[in-house]
């Protein structure tokens, strides 16, 4: 695998492990402004681009690549923001190696174009002087309600403001954006930034309501009587899984989105300054191999831990992590302990955890997801000492919300289930997208959720007699 | 934002405060309780909903002074206004004719009993209460619990005031003198673990309230998970209240103590600000 012949895809810029593990700053730099250049310039601008089949928001990617080659930075973000208008968090979050670069055709030969670097770049480079409110046509008076305020319902907001709708976007927590604020952490994607983008969106008229439980503060039904004749649900997959194995309610044992919310959305890292403490210990043990398991693992290396490891029943070619992110994680020095599941947690007298009893594994036959399906090897257990343990198994739809409107079709997961070609709900003029629909998944896909119920939502209001009725 | 509208020192550690929060009262039913964050930099904290007036559109608050962020609480003042105010949360508690209730709080858990005693009095449950706390000092509510009980009995570990003991003694006493068809709990875990222990003995349904540590209170973090029926519960969302006979008592215990540390470091730094600020204000 010589990598010198194909010259050109840029390495990112990151910072140096020793440095960035002592803070939360962010870890990848981004691209110079003559590299992103140059690396546009290697694109083949294919007349059937490949790439944008792979991009589930349909970018026209080589149009905005080819502006950058040009040097034409301000057309690059307008055609960009056609289609996508988080691209500075898109840029730093979206699995593009699953995405259009997995399509490109220059990725045959194993050297894609960086289409999330170069994202990063413009989006960066627009940021740096200042966002500019697109125009927005004239308000109709017609009232939607957005419920959560994660990158499905900005998104969704934003077009609907955009379109002259009066909107009000429902937030439970203190602060909007969703998993970008209280789950991914800083040194991947700076909060400042998802801020600016809710500024944006802001910008545009719409009304953020936080703190605001719908559900419980106030339901559907009654916002349906002050007048809202819309409503899109974004409410996320928040409800965290446990492992339902004895001894899991021990102290030093959290969810990861207990762990994460603590640390990102509380400012954990910063106690006393901040008033939310987070408990890590000298050994940590991060159990799962996604995004949230590494940003779990990455953050309890920063917050101090003497020793960090994942444990994970696959291997690492079947972790669902970005693998920019595996490899960052190793970097950091955590141990991934593979083809290995925690049976019990064992604890002291005053209820603290001390260890994991784990069970080797071995790949069986493939499941339904197409991975193979680790099988226990019997007598193989054995125990990992730690003193904090961080659960990030998955997230399922918390029923909150759902429990208050019983028409509401879910599925048998209870997720939402929407008509694929316009996001609509059995409720009439109810919408859902993101996570609530599709399970955990990527903030692109939510992005492109809430654009698409947008558009729908505006179809429905010019013509409710014609609009499909969903099952 | 919520404005505070009424402050009051109901004991020189426990304070009242009567919030503007319209959509909270408007939805709020005995057992519910609001999370709280009151300034930039601060946790977020649940409190149970004493009180609430639909029509004021307001909710009344009751926490004691234990630690930072309560001590910080209880320096504001009428007139400024608490950040976040997020409710009402939690499931309320079943309002029906049962019989003959006792009602029993403890310590802070007076203030979260009342409007329970409140609700089941008036729908035509005999009620009898029982408050007690460590001693006089921390009594407070007397007047409002009697005016909604028919029968109230005040204890304090210490004697100071009412009768001296432990509420559990009077309760003891209650059940084995009268029918008693439910008893409904709140105060420290401990208090609730051996009323209990106590009702199971007499084989009386008991319902308890739980106050542990949360951050979201919706359900996302499991923070507040404990075990009840052998089975994990989020106190957020599948409580506050359960079946007392239930609860496994000793493990919330422990989990009530998950940040005992970083609780008194807080309350040190905070402290030692306060004398820098204004050496006479620290009087403990
Ligand atoms: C730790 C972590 C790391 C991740 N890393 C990546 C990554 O690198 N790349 C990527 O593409 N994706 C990543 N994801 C997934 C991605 O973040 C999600 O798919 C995406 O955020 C889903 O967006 P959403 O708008 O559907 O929901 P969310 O972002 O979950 O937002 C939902 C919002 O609704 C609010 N809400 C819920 N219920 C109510 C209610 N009843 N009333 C009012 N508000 C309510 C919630 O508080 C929340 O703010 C990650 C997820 C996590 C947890
Ligand atoms: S497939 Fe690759 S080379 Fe072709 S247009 Fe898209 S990014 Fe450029
Ligand atoms: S407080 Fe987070 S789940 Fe209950």
């Amino acid at each position: 695998m010589s990598q010198d012949k194909f010259k050109g895809r840029p390495k990112m810029p990151q910072r140096p492990v020793r440095e960035r593990i002592r803070d939360f700053d962010e870890v990848p730099t981004g691209l110079e402004e003559w590299a992103a250049v140059e690396e546009a310039r290697r694109c083949l601008q294919c007349k059937r681009p490949l790439c944008m089949r792979g991009c589930p928001v349909e970018i026209d990617i080589p149009a905005f690549i080819a502006l950058i080659a040009e040097g034409k930075f301000d057309q690059a973000v307008q055609k960009m923001k056609e289609k996508n208008s988080l691209p500075a968090i898109c840029g730093r979050v979206c699995p593009q190696e699953e995405q259009c670069e997995r399509e490109c055709v220059l990725g045959k030969k194993g050297e894609p174009i960086a289409v999330g670097y170069i994202e990063r770049f413009i989006a960066d480079y627009e940021r740096d002087r200042g966002v500019r409110t697109p125009s927005r046509s004239s308000p109709n008076g017609k009232k939607i309600a957005v419920i959560g305020a994660g990158p499905a319902g900005l998104t969704c907001a934003g077009d609907l403001a955009k379109m002259g709708y009066g909107v009000t976007l429902f937030e439970a927590f203190h602060a909007p954006g969703g998993v970008l604020v209280y789950g991914i952490p800083e040194f991947r994607l700076p909060k400042s930034i998802v801020f600016g983008e809710v500024d944006y969106v802001r910008s545009l008229g719409v009304e953020l309501e936080l703190s605001t439980v719908i559900g419980r503060s106030v339901t559907v039904d009654d916002l349906a009587e002050e007048g809202f004749g819309a409503f899109f649900i974004g409410t996320g997959a928040g409800l965290p899984y446990f492992m339902e194995l004895p001894g899991e309610n021990m102290n030093g044992i959290y969810s990861a989105n207990e762990f994460l919310t603590r640390s990102n959305l509380m400012k954990g890292y910063r106690f006393p300054e901040y008033d939310t403490p987070i408990k890590i210990g000298r050994r940590v043990a991060v159990i799962g191999g996604g995004n949230v398991a590494m940003d779990s693992a990455r953050t309890a290396v920063r917050l101090g831990a003497d020793e960090v490891c994942l444990v994970y029943r696959r291997t690492k070619n079947e972790m669902p992590a970005r693998v920019e992110e595996v490899e960052r994680a190793e970097e950091e020095g955590i141990n991934c302990i593979i083809l290995t599941n925690p049976v019990r947690f064992l604890g002291n007298q005053n209820g603290w955890v001390t260890g994991i009893e784990c069970i080797e594994m071995e790949l069986g036959e493939p499941d339904e997801s197409g991975r193979r399906r680790p099988v226990p090897i019997e007598g193989s257990e054995y125990v990992i000492p730690i003193d904090t343990v961080v659960v990030a198994i998955g997230q399922g739809p918390n029923p909150l919300l759902l429990e208050t409107m019983p028409d509401l079709t879910l599925n048998r997961r209870g997720y939402i289930e929407t008509d694929p070609e316009t996001g609509a709900t059995s409720r009439r003029g109810m919408f859902a997208g993101g996570d609530i629909v599709t399970g955990a998944a990527t903030g692109i896909s939510a992005m492109g959720a809430g654009k698409q119920a947008a558009r729908s939502i505006d179809r429905f209001f010019q013509d409710p007699d014609t609009f499909p009725q969903w099952r | 934002m919520a404005q505070i509208l009424v402050k009051e020192v109901l004991t020189p550690q426990i304070k009242l405060m009567v919030v503007e929060a319209p959509r909270v009262a408007k939805k709020a039913k005995p057992g519910q309780f609001v999370v709280i964050r009151f300034h930039e930099q601060g946790e977020r904290i649940p409190l149970t909903i004493a009180d609430y007036d639909p029509d004021a559109g307001t909710v009344t608050i009751i926490f004691q002074e234990v630690g930072k962020s309560t001590l910080h609480l209880g320096e504001m003042e009428e007139g400024d206004e608490i950040l976040d105010f997020v409710g009402p949360l939690g499931r309320e508690i079943e309002e029906r004719q049962f019989g003959h209730v006792v009602c029993v709080g403890g310590g802070v858990g007076i203030a979260p009993i009342y409007p329970k005693a409140r609700a089941l009095s008036m729908l035509g449950n005999r009620v009898t209460s029982i408050i007690g706390a460590r001693t006089a000092d921390l009594i407070f509510w007397e007047r409002e619990m009697r005016s909604v009980s028919d029968e109230l009995h005040v204890t304090t570990d210490d004697g100071t005031y009412g009768e001296k003991g432990f509420v559990t003694q009077v309760l003891e006493r209650v059940v084995k003198e009268e029918q008693v068809d439910l008893v409904v709990a709140v105060g420290p875990l401990i208090m609730m673990k051996m009323v209990s222990l106590l009702t199971k003995k007499f084989s009386i349904p008991t319902l308890v309230s739980l106050n542990p540590i949360m951050v979201d209170g919706t359900g996302m973090c499991g923070c507040c998970r404990g075990t009840v029926n052998k089975e994990c519960k989020f106190t957020c969302v599948d409580g506050p209240v359960f079946d007392g006979h239930q609860v496994d008592y000793d493990e919330l215990m422990a989990r009530q103590r998950t940040y005992l540390d970083e609780e008194q470091r807080a309350m040190e730094i905070w402290r030692m600000k306060k004398v820098e600020e204004e050496p006479t204000r620290v009087t403990r």
